[in-house]
């Protein structure tokens, strides 16, 4: 099947700094996936080069078999973008805006789907407001909206929630995973792990312009070997037996590095032996931000590009 | 073909929006230009015989009336939307850079001339100005306001901001037009002014449009016209180019 997101060996460089140094990557059609790393990583170039805003030094990306830069009229009709920066044209309404952004795309008779948009953004009250008068917010749910006026089987939001309050982020995310479900391919990026270890079944990580870890999101966390236990005692002192696993010492709970599940029976069974009374005792699985950064400690000696 | 006509629609809607600004402000501009120059030069100038000064000048200010819209429309939208980021509207949707460049040339085209034809009837109430042939008018206006649209999608994509814009539009169109015979025949001045004023293409284009009205003029209009088409092709290869390459737009 063609890929919704196909890129290959894309370079892109700015005067001597090295944006993206060969990134390859497939995304599957039906995906929820994240695009993660650090600021300046690479992300917003790479998403910007699908959406053609940005022209690769080298390589080439394709969208739903579309290649962006030979075939860009059929790549761009396959993809809807919701920039990261706040932009808006401060000549319109909220309903003109839509509008003319579905024309752009050939569409007419387009009400019925802008309407839907409209409500599920919960955009209703503001549809006649200009612009320039609605807050942050308002503005944030009308990108996105933009960027679904055409029904783009490919999605893609450059940091969807960034400023964003928690009842826009609740709603937003319960229309794109609905999004998802009827077959449009998702891609996000963020910088709060836990949504994306949420919503998205894979993950790729990009560091410095290459890409670091790609796999689905739960194949990278059980990389992460063992899990935590913290555990807070009376009294307030961990047996000597149980000092190798000591990982650390936080508000007076300890926290112990264990390798699997059944040690916890040892680590409680020497307590015991030690009578050391459990007063509050927690399990920390480890979590996308573990791997996260781990992956982004290790890849810290990446040759220089 | 229809995304061409949604983006003609906005650029239409955006400058009637501000129509107080972009339509009638220069329209009145343009009348009172008319009312000092004319007040002022009626008794000392006289260009063409059996054509009054006041008169000679109205076709002149209205296509300078009509460049300077033509060039603000295309030009002040283009850096909005660069300055504000909301080009990416348009950069991400899949219309093809031909349906750009149209779309924004001919929207500077209408604008010019609503400003124009308002001045010219606005006029009229006044003055009793000739109108030999409709056709070479309507020609130099649709090729004039075609040339100025597309300059000021160069000068928009090219100024990274508003005060590049401003210097290209003071510095550059605003000289060229003021020189280029809207409040004399060229036949007035020095030679060597004289034979400068051949260089700029302008002359040509208001040259000819004031042979629609009055049947004469300082260079045979067919050659005007040859001129001012040349020009108005060569521009707009370069404006595609530019749209093409994404020069400044597509980094």
């Amino acid at each position: 099947m063609t890929p919704a997101i196909e890129v290959k060996q894309v370079y892109k460089r700015f005067g001597t700094t090295h944006a993206l140094a060969g990134v390859d990557l497939e995304i599957n059609v039906g995906d929820f996936f994240a695009l993660l790393g650090p600021n300046g990583a690479g992300k917003t170039t790479l998403i910007n080069i699908l959406a053609g805003l940005t022209l690769a030094s080298s390589g080439s990306s394709c969208i739903m078999g579309h290649n962006v830069v030979t075939n860009y009229r059929e790549a761009r009709r396959m993809l809807g973008v919701v920039p990261q920066e706040l932009v808006f044209d401060p000549f319109f309404t909220v309903r003109e805006t839509l509008s003319i952004q579905s024309g752009y795309y050939g569409l007419k008779n387009n009400d019925s789907w802008i309407d839907q948009i409209i409500y599920h953004l919960d955009l209703a009250d503001k549809v006649n407001a200009n612009m320039r008068t609605l807050s942050g917010g308002m503005k944030r749910r009308v990108l996105v909206a933009q960027a679904l006026v055409h029904k783009p089987p490919v999605i893609v939001l450059d940091e969807p929630t960034a400023g964003v309050d928690v009842e826009l982020r609740q709603a937003l995310w319960r229309f794109i995973k609905q999004l998802n479900r009827d077959g449009h391919t998702i891609v996000l990026t963020t910088h709060y792990l836990d949504e994306a270890e949420a919503l998205c079944s894979r993950v790729a990580m990009l560091k410095q312009g290459k890409i670091v870890a790609l796999d689905s999101t739960r194949n990278l966390i059980k990389s992460i070997t063992g899990c935590s236990v913290r555990l807070r005692l009376s009294p307030d002192i961990l047996p000597s037996v149980l000092q190798p696993l000591m990982g650390s010492y936080d508000e007076g709970c300890y926290i112990l590095a264990v390798n699997d599940y059944s040690q916890i029976e040892n680590v409680l069974a020497a307590l015991r032996v030690a009578q050391v009374q459990v007063l509050e005792m927690q399990l920390l699985q480890p979590d996308l931000e573990e791997v996260f950064v781990k992956i982004m400690g290790s890849a810290e000696n990446l040759e220089p590009v | 073909m229809s995304g061409f006509y949604t983006l003609l629609y906005k650029e239409l809607l955006r400058f009637w929006k501000v129509g107080l600004q972009s339509v009638f402000a220069p329209m009145l501009a343009t009348l009172l230009y008319l009312l000092i120059f004319s007040h002022v030069l009626e008794k000392h100038a006289q260009a063409y015989p059996d054509v009054a000064y006041t008169v000679f000048l109205i076709p002149g200010l209205v296509m300078m009336a009509m460049l300077q819209n033509a060039f603000a429309n295309s030009a002040s939208s283009l850096i909005q939307s660069k300055v504000s980021g909301s080009i990416v509207f348009i950069l991400l949707s899949p219309l093809s850079y031909m349906e750009i460049f149209l779309a924004y040339v001919l929207a500077s085209i209408v604008r010019g001339l609503l400003v124009g034809v308002g001045v010219y009837l606005a006029t009229l109430i006044f003055f009793e100005v000739p109108l030999r042939s409709f056709l070479w008018v309507f020609l130099f206006a649709l090729m004039g306001n075609g040339l100025l649209g597309a300059l000021g999608i160069i000068a928009a994509i090219w100024a990274d901001k508003f005060d590049q814009l401003a210097a290209f539009q003071n510095f550059v169109i605003l000289p060229l037009t003021f020189l280029s015979g809207v409040f004399y025949t060229i036949h007035s001045l020095p030679s060597f002014w004289k034979g400068l004023s051949h260089f700029n293409p302008f002359f040509y284009v208001i040259d000819g449009f004031r042979y629609g009205f009055f049947g004469v003029s300082d260079t045979s209009p067919y050659f005007s016209l040859a001129i001012v088409a040349a020009c108005f092709l060569t521009v707009s290869w370069i404006t595609l180019q530019m749209l093409k390459t994404g020069y400044k737009l597509r980094h």
